[in-house]
């Protein structure tokens, strides 16, 4: 396969439109420009929608409407446009359709900075928007890898009839790295399977019904019951990671996105001064890679460090659940915007081993 | 023998599930008789929005798409958009399209988007039971303005086919009553006017459509009729606002 040399942003709208993605709404908020204005040059090319919505709530329901009609379709925003998305997101999984939403993270609450940053792991990973559903959250840490998961996000969104998010943070959405694009797969009109059609209009058969509104308790609690159960099969077969030096590590880096990368350099000048440290790196954020952390072994391992670009950390308490706090955790970042480097890792990783010698 | 009246098949069979004596019975039935009239039941998407609006649900024969409140004409966007050769239409109260609404009803008529709005002007929230809407009228009651809509403090009935008359894209923009036969037939007009454009692929069009709300209004049907024809009517005047040429 040829290489190419992309920035993130324009990588993962590349990648949408190799997965079949036809309609792109979105609307300008930094870090994520480059999704937008590639989709406002690409999607005509290949026949599709672009539309620069007159808000983040109009674009993804756009997005909703699109996918109504068995198109695949994307959004894609930074915090506070995800925020003003929760409304669309929760009505595209209640009425179960499929759809893509890639927030490019940076430093929040708020309106936050505009740099790079992990600030919506909590909001990504429990709760998207009213109403207790969850969403299949990919979390990538090279430009490569933003591209594999944007293109195996359209898929699961499929599959399942639920969104999708890529979270990614404005590092990877700026930099360039070479890549291979994965082929292109034709465009195909999803069929629509939501509850609303079984529920409504009992004598017309030949009509969808999409809709998050089932309006019966009985209704929507079978359907919320079958959420449940779905989520389950997620956590059993969804499950992503990646386990680097594990093998014999005392010390296990958590860290996901671009907080691994400086994780994986800080490993390699631990392990010079002789600190046996490894890394799990959640590839899937929701379902969580719980066993791979309860298969560490308890009786080896002195300590997790988590470690985001974030504070406080919010990946914590599903590191605590994995481990049972058999393990102790502790954790280091950044947060804001500012950049978190491997020495920072290193440094906090060192002044826990001390403390351990005290 | 010849049936002279009978339930339009893009209705399904079942009672209605308003208020007995509301108009969105009449709307919905007109709206159904035309696309059977267009023979265009296989290919319409109603999309409806948050309110009373929502049970439509139940009535249209057609497929539908339901929105988050006020997001509707963004949802009609991306379904139109999505399929050109469908028949697509919004069905919305003015609590929808003009409060939590009117970004996205301004913008998809500043796109001259090729679908049809069909715009329920009663004057209130009725789903919600009765609270003020953007068009309620000045001195009107309603749950939340219990001494009647002061100005003053809550601002003025807003306009919307004249709002929206000052954008260049909209293709048709009118506004009729339901408040009697002959009126209930210049509606039908508009909407078969509307939905003819729509086919032709002549841009945006907007029906706004004088309801009533017995329930909230705390009137009878007929007392409600003769209130409209009082009051909204002379607040809303009738009339094409706009009817471009290419």
């Amino acid at each position: 396969m040829e290489k190419k040399f992309l920035k993130g942003n324009e990588a993962v709208a590349e990648a949408a439109i190799l997965a079949g993605c036809r309609f792109f709404a979105g609307y300008p908020i930094t870090p994520q420009n480059e999704i937008p204005e590639y989709m406002a040059r690409r999607m005509p090319q290949v026949g599709g929608v672009f539309l620069q919505g007159e808000s983040e709530t109009a674009s993804v329901c756009m997005v909703y409407g699109a996918a109504a009609m068995g198109k695949l379709a994307m959004t894609s925003s930074s915090g506070p446009g995800i925020s003003l998305k929760a409304e669309g997101i929760s009505t595209l999984a209640g009425a179960q359709l499929p759809a893509v939403i890639v927030n490019v993270m940076r430093g929040g609450p708020g309106l936050g900075t505009i740099q790079a940053a992990q600030s919506d792991y909590l909001h990504a990973t429990k709760a998207m928007g009213h109403g207790g559903f969850r969403v299949l959250v990919l979390a990538p840490s090279t430009v490569q890898e933003a591209i594999d998961l944007t293109y195996k996000a359209f898929g699961l969104a499929v599959k399942y009839q639920n969104p999708a998010v890529v979270l990614m943070d404005g590092w990877i959405g700026s930099m360039m790295e070479p890549v291979t694009l994965p082929e292109a797969k034709e465009p195909v009109k999803n069929a629509y399977t939501g509850w609303g059609t079984r529920y409504y209009n009992p004598s017309g058969t030949d009509v969808d019904v999409v809709t998050s509104c089932l309006l019966e308790p009985d209704r929507q609690e079978l359907l919320n019951i079958h959420f449940g159960e779905m989520y389950e099969t997620w956590a059993r077969d969804e499950v992503m990671a990646e386990e680097y030096m594990l093998g014999d590590a005392e010390y296990v880096i958590v860290a996901y996105g671009t907080a691994a990368r400086a994780a994986r350099t800080a490993i390699g000048s631990l392990r010079e001064k002789g600190v046996k440290a490894g890394m799990l790196r959640p590839i899937s954020l929701y379902p969580f890679p719980y066993d791979a952390l309860k298969r560490l072994d308890k009786s080896r391992v002195r300590c997790i460090l988590d470690t985001e670009m974030t504070l406080p950390v919010q990946m914590k308490d599903d590191i605590r659940l994995g481990v049972t706090d058999a393990i102790p955790v502790h954790s280091c970042g950044r947060s804001g915007g500012v950049v978190l480097t491997n020495e920072d890792i290193e440094d906090a990783l060192l002044r826990i081993i001390e403390e351990e010698g005290k | 023998m010849d049936a002279l009246y009978e339930r339009p098949k893009s209705l399904t069979n079942r009672a209605t599930a308003y208020c007995p004596g509301c108009l969105h019975g009449v709307a919905t039935r007109l709206i159904a008789e035309l696309i059977d009239e267009l023979d265009a039941r296989a290919d319409t998407v109603a999309v409806l929005p948050v309110g009373c609006g929502t049970l439509g649900m139940f009535h249209f024969n057609t497929d539908i798409v339901v929105s988050p409140h006020g997001r509707t004409p963004a949802v009609a966007t991306g379904v139109k958009r999505s399929a050109p050769e469908k028949l697509v239409f919004s069905y919305q109260g003015d609590g929808d399209l003009a409060a939590i609404g009117l970004a996205e009803i301004m913008h998809a008529a500043n796109r001259g988007e090729n679908f049809t709005v069909i715009f329920i002007n009663n004057g209130t929230y009725g789903m919600t039971g009765g609270q003020m809407a953007p068009t309620t009228l000045v001195g009107q009651k309603s749950t939340t303005t219990p001494e009647g809509r002061n100005p003053a403090e809550t601002g003025y009935p807003m306009m919307m086919c004249e709002i929206l008359s000052q954008l260049r894209a909209p293709r048709y923009i009118a506004r009729f009553s339901l408040d009697c036969p002959a009126n209930v037939i210049q509606a039908k007009k508009g909407l078969r006017k509307s939905f003819e454009l729509q086919r032709a692929g002549k841009g945006f069009t907007f029906v706004e459509l004088l309801s009533n709300c017995p329930t909230n209004w705390g009137l009878s049907p007929l007392e409600c009729l003769e209130w409209m024809r009082e009051n909204t009517m002379k607040a809303f005047p009738l009339g094409v606002f706009r009817d471009r040429e290419d």
